[in-house]
């Protein structure tokens, strides 16, 4: 037996294993096997040969159905593949699994999934994190090494720090967003998870690189697996004061001062930043991303393709009404409403117009940073470990106060990641490293430095 | 009291190119219903656009042939609106930061002489699918080839006064589009399409009246119709003490109705923003300032040389100018050798008779070069070389000498196959020939005539003359 079939064969068992954390929107035992089939039939190999890749349900590919986890898209299946799957493939990966998500990548916790909500690993009454969650969820259950999430506003660094693995966004346009279902154009980046910083890091590397299908990558050759280095001797680790407020969760803020203190052990100059724009992330990306969302999801109208609902009065307008208001969960409608209202004559100037205005500034701040001789920065990924299962459901505001530490990096289509720092009542606790533009390099060099260090599963206080 | 009309155009000019504007799709007229498409332009989940260069040089091309200034960045926007012929929910369009502006058109208005009209903007945007209502009973049908294909949209200032100026500002416009080799510009084929703004106020007022749309117009010449209707209405609507209310007007070609589509209320809130998966349209000056200089000959300077160079009269020049192809045909023949004045009197009869019934120029531009050479060296009659023309035009790869040859036209000159003739006819009209040395000279043109029924056309009228003068003389 081929070890890529071992592997497809080993995975199926531990994916159906792993069926209670409803993690998984799609998955087969005879897919797999026929992903190892055709692994084994390239050649050559390839980095990622018989690695299984768990892939976010909002990520096209021809197998099997694409859903955004939503009733609108149920049992569509794409014509054509993703870019950054197409790309693993050629590497020699195994596509395992579509994972569950929020719907359409809308949420901080996996639970606003048609599809019911995905459980942590080590406690099912707690969240996952999301809106990458089912992705995370796996990583951290062992299901699959390595995993395919989505950040539009920090959908993969906020479920990683929670579910206590590696979770990668590399800057915007690294990676084609080709075949990546659209929430917020200008925000949205295909991104990865894994168990390790050099798992992460390899995925990312495969499928990253210039892609003419996608207007908006950069062009460039794809990343090189960043070279390791055992210590930050030389580096300037900026803490931004902003993310490091006086209410910051103990368990949180205990973490973030042990990693502090590795990676001074590790050479690295460590020096308090200001970033004083910081604070509008949260309501700046809540103008944005809606808006684009309203846009990108409007053409899911029971017209073409996914779900019809005709409506009682059988026109066009109820088509719509129905199709969309049946269709869509209450999280993407109300994101659709927020987004349309601040497009709208009359308002554009002051919401959607500011807040393009405020994410100039908030980008400027890291360039500011940056340019005076800070190499990354760091900060907790988020304000509290993982939060139970619908504490924050009634309150849209404190849900999205989950995002507040990753949006930034998001608006300023900067590098971020997060890694497991340590753990706080058993919880995992994520650190986040921000990077220059163009700095994944550095930044994965770094994390794996911080990595070997720090025991990522340890109790920190 | 009098109103003076106020009239703006909004021209949608589809640029020749292999492929639609964001996706490597055919653009293509006739195919199948929906099978010119891809997942971008279907809109699926997770396609993305991609700009064609063609498209945007053609752009370029229409808006410097316009005198726009094109503009180093301009923006892509989404235009947001639910329709079924729209997969996307949005077209892709550019709204505040076009590729260019400011530039105009000169014209000949029917009631005020030349005039140049401005030209407002010029931007980019990609088509929607067509809906089809007639194709099946009580129910709509979609076809999205057309969905995604290149548009140029060219928005005039309100600087025309009437439904014939409108017209004379078209005609001139499609006529740089087509010089400038933008688009064919074929309202038949939709590769032009125009909508129409008019509005009414009395002389000397300076704001403007409120104006309706006008849409559907599938000719130069329902445009004018149409607007001549809409200004009408408008007349008689504030002449009844009424108010003209801001609407969108249908014009039915059939009956030269108008009929209200839609009202300002249900005028929809397109939500413009920049579209996020385009990023800005970036023109290195150098390149704008390359395809400038790579523009073709346009009608303003053609006209100008045709006239001095060739010293056409005015109305030769405007029918030659008229389709770029038929300038081209037209120096061709001169460039073989024919004399100017008579290539254009050939090309204005006999070669636009073919471009009308066939499509095209079958007679090669030497070939006509050479019939012309015979016809003005005497060789064969004007009225003989149509004949040789209808016969060029069946076998163009004959010369024309050896075919006017072949079906007897050529003229004779020589003097003693002429004098045979001469007396011939002389002797059989005595009683004329009598007359004629009487003093009744109009009687030459009645000899000439018999000279020539003789020769059944074939003697030249300018040797016959001298020679029946000579042997009717005293």
């Amino acid at each position: 037996m081929s070890r890529a079939l071992e592997a497809a064969r080993a995975t199926a068992r531990r994916l159906e294993a792993a069926a209670p954390l409803n993690a998984v929107l799609h998955w087969s035992a005879a897919e797999l096997e026929a992903e190892a089939r055709r692994a084994d039939a390239q050649a050559p190999a390839g980095a990622l040969y018989g690695v299984p890749i768990a892939v976010k349900d909002n990520i096209v590919t021809t197998e099997a159905p694409t859903t955004c986890a939503s009733r609108i898209l149920e049992g569509f299946v794409s014509p054509f593949e993703a870019t950054a799957t197409r790309r693993l493939r050629a590497a020699g990966a195994l596509i395992a699994a579509k994972t569950n998500l929020d719907e359409f990548a809308m949420g901080s916790s996996t639970e606003h999934s048609a599809f019911g909500r995905v459980h942590h690993p080590l406690d099912p009454a707690l969240v996952p994190g999301g809106s990458s969650g089912g992705s995370a969820a796996l990583v951290a259950a062992g299901v699959v090494p390595a995993a395919l999430g989505s950040e539009t506003g920090g959908s993969v660094r906020q479920p990683a720090a929670f579910c206590g693995v590696v979770g990668v966004k590399p800057g915007y346009g690294r990676v084609s967003r080709a075949g990546l279902v659209a929430f917020g154009s200008s925000l949205d980046c295909i991104s990865a998870f894994g168990r390790t910083v050099a798992d992460a890091a390899a995925v990312l590397a495969a499928m990253s690189g210039h892609d003419p299908d996608d207007a908006t990558t950069i062009p460039e050759p794809p990343l090189a697996p960043p070279v390791a280095r055992a210590d930050l001797r030389g580096l300037v680790i900026g803490l931004p004061r902003e993310y490091l407020p006086g209410d910051l969760d103990a368990g949180v803020r205990a973490g973030v001062d042990r990693a502090v203190e590795a990676m001074r052990g590790l050479g690295a100059t460590i020096r308090e930043v200001s970033l004083p724009h910081a604070r509008y992330a949260v309501p700046t990306y809540y103008v944005i991303a809606p808006a684009e969302a309203a846009s990108n999801l409007a053409r899911y109208d029971g017209a073409r393709y996914g779900v019809r609902r005709l409506g009682p009065a059988g026109d066009l307008a109820s088509l719509y009404r129905t199709t969309r208001g049946e269709g869509f969960g209450l999280e993407v409608r109300r994101r659709i409403l927020v987004g349309t209202y601040v497009l709208s004559a009359g308002y554009y100037d002051a919401y959607y117009r500011k807040a393009q205005q405020v994410r100039a500034l908030i980008a400027d701040d890291f360039r500011r940073v940056f340019a005076a001789g800070t190499d990354l920065l760091f900060t907790p990924t988020t304000p509290t470990t993982a939060f139970r299962a619908g504490a924050n459901t009634a309150d849209p505001v404190a849900m999205y106060l989950a995002d507040v530490f990753v949006c930034a990096a998001s608006l300023a289509g900067i590098p971020a990641m997060s890694l497991p720092i340590g753990r706080a009542e058993g919880l995992p606790v994520g650190g986040q490293l921000i990077a220059p533009e163009r700095g994944e390099s550095l930044m994965l060099a770094a994390a794996g430095a911080l990595e070997a260090a720090l025991d990522g599963t340890a109790e920190v206080r | 009291m009098t109103w003076e009309t106020v009239i703006g155009l909004e021209v949608h000019v589809q640029p020749t190119t292999r492929s639609k504007m964001f996706c490597g799709c055919a653009n293509s007229f006739g195919d199948p219903p929906n099978t010119n498409v891809c997942p971008v332009c279907l809109g699926l989940p997770g396609a993305l656009p991609v700009p064609n260069a063609e498209a945007v040089r053609l752009g370029v091309v229409g808006a410097l042939a316009l005198g726009c200034t094109v503009h180093p960045t301009s923006i892509f926007a989404r235009k947001n609106y639910f329709y079924p012929d729209l997969p996307k929910g949005y077209q892709v369009s550019q709204y505040d930061r076009p590729l260019a502006t400011g530039g105009a058109v000169r014209c000949e208005s029917p009631e005020r002489g030349p005039i140049e009209v401005s030209i407002t903007r010029l931007h980019l945007e990609e088509d929607a699918g067509k809906s089809l209502h007639d194709r099946y009973p009580r129910r709509t049908a979609v076809d999205l080839n057309r969905c995604g294909t290149p548009l140029c949209e060219i928005v005039s200032g309100p600087d025309l006064r009437s439904p014939a100026e409108a017209r004379a500002y078209l005609v001139a416009l499609r006529q740089l589009l087509v010089y400038a080799g933008v688009s064919d510009c074929s309202m038949e084929k939709g590769t032009l399409r125009v909508d129409a703004n008019l509005s009414v106020r009395r002389p000397g007022q300076s704001g403007l009246g409120t104006k309706t749309e006008v849409k559907n117009l599938n000719s130069f010449a329902f445009v004018e119709k149409a607007l001549e209707a809409e200004y009408h209405r408008q007349v008689g609507l504030l002449e009844s003490g009424g108010r003209v209310e801001q609407v969108t007007l249908l014009f039915n070609a059939g009956t030269g109705e108008l009929r209200v589509a839609r009202v300002k209320e249900e005028s929809h809130d397109y939500r413009y923003f920049p579209d996020p998966d385009l990023p800005p349209l970036v023109l290195a000056p150098a390149w704008v300032e390359a395809e400038r200089a790579g523009l073709p000959e346009l009608p303003t300077a053609r006209r100008a040389r045709y006239a001095d160079r060739f010293g056409l009269p005015g109305y030769d020049v405007g029918v030659l100018t008229a389709e770029p192809e038929t300038g081209a045909y037209f120096e061709a023949v001169v460039a073989a050798g024919a004399d100017p004045k008579a290539a254009a009197n050939w090309v204005m009869g006999e070669a636009l008779g073919s471009l009308r019934e066939t499509g095209g120029f079958p007679v090669p531009a030497p070939r006509l070069a050479e019939l012309i050479g015979l016809v003005t060296g005497g060789a064969v009659s004007h009225q003989a070389g149509r004949k040789v023309y209808a016969e060029l035009a069946a076998h163009p790869d004959h010369p024309p000498g050896v075919v006017a040859e072949r079906l007897g036209l050529l003229q004779v000159g020589d003097e003693s196959a002429l004098a045979g003739w001469v007396e011939a006819v002389l002797a059989a009209h005595p009683g004329e020939v009598a007359r004629f040395r009487a003093g009744e000279a109009k009687l030459l043109g009645f000899f000439t005539g018999q000279v020539m029924k003789a020769s059944q056309g074939k003697a030249d009228p300018k040797k016959v003359q001298p020679l029946l003068r000579s042997r009717l003389g005293p």
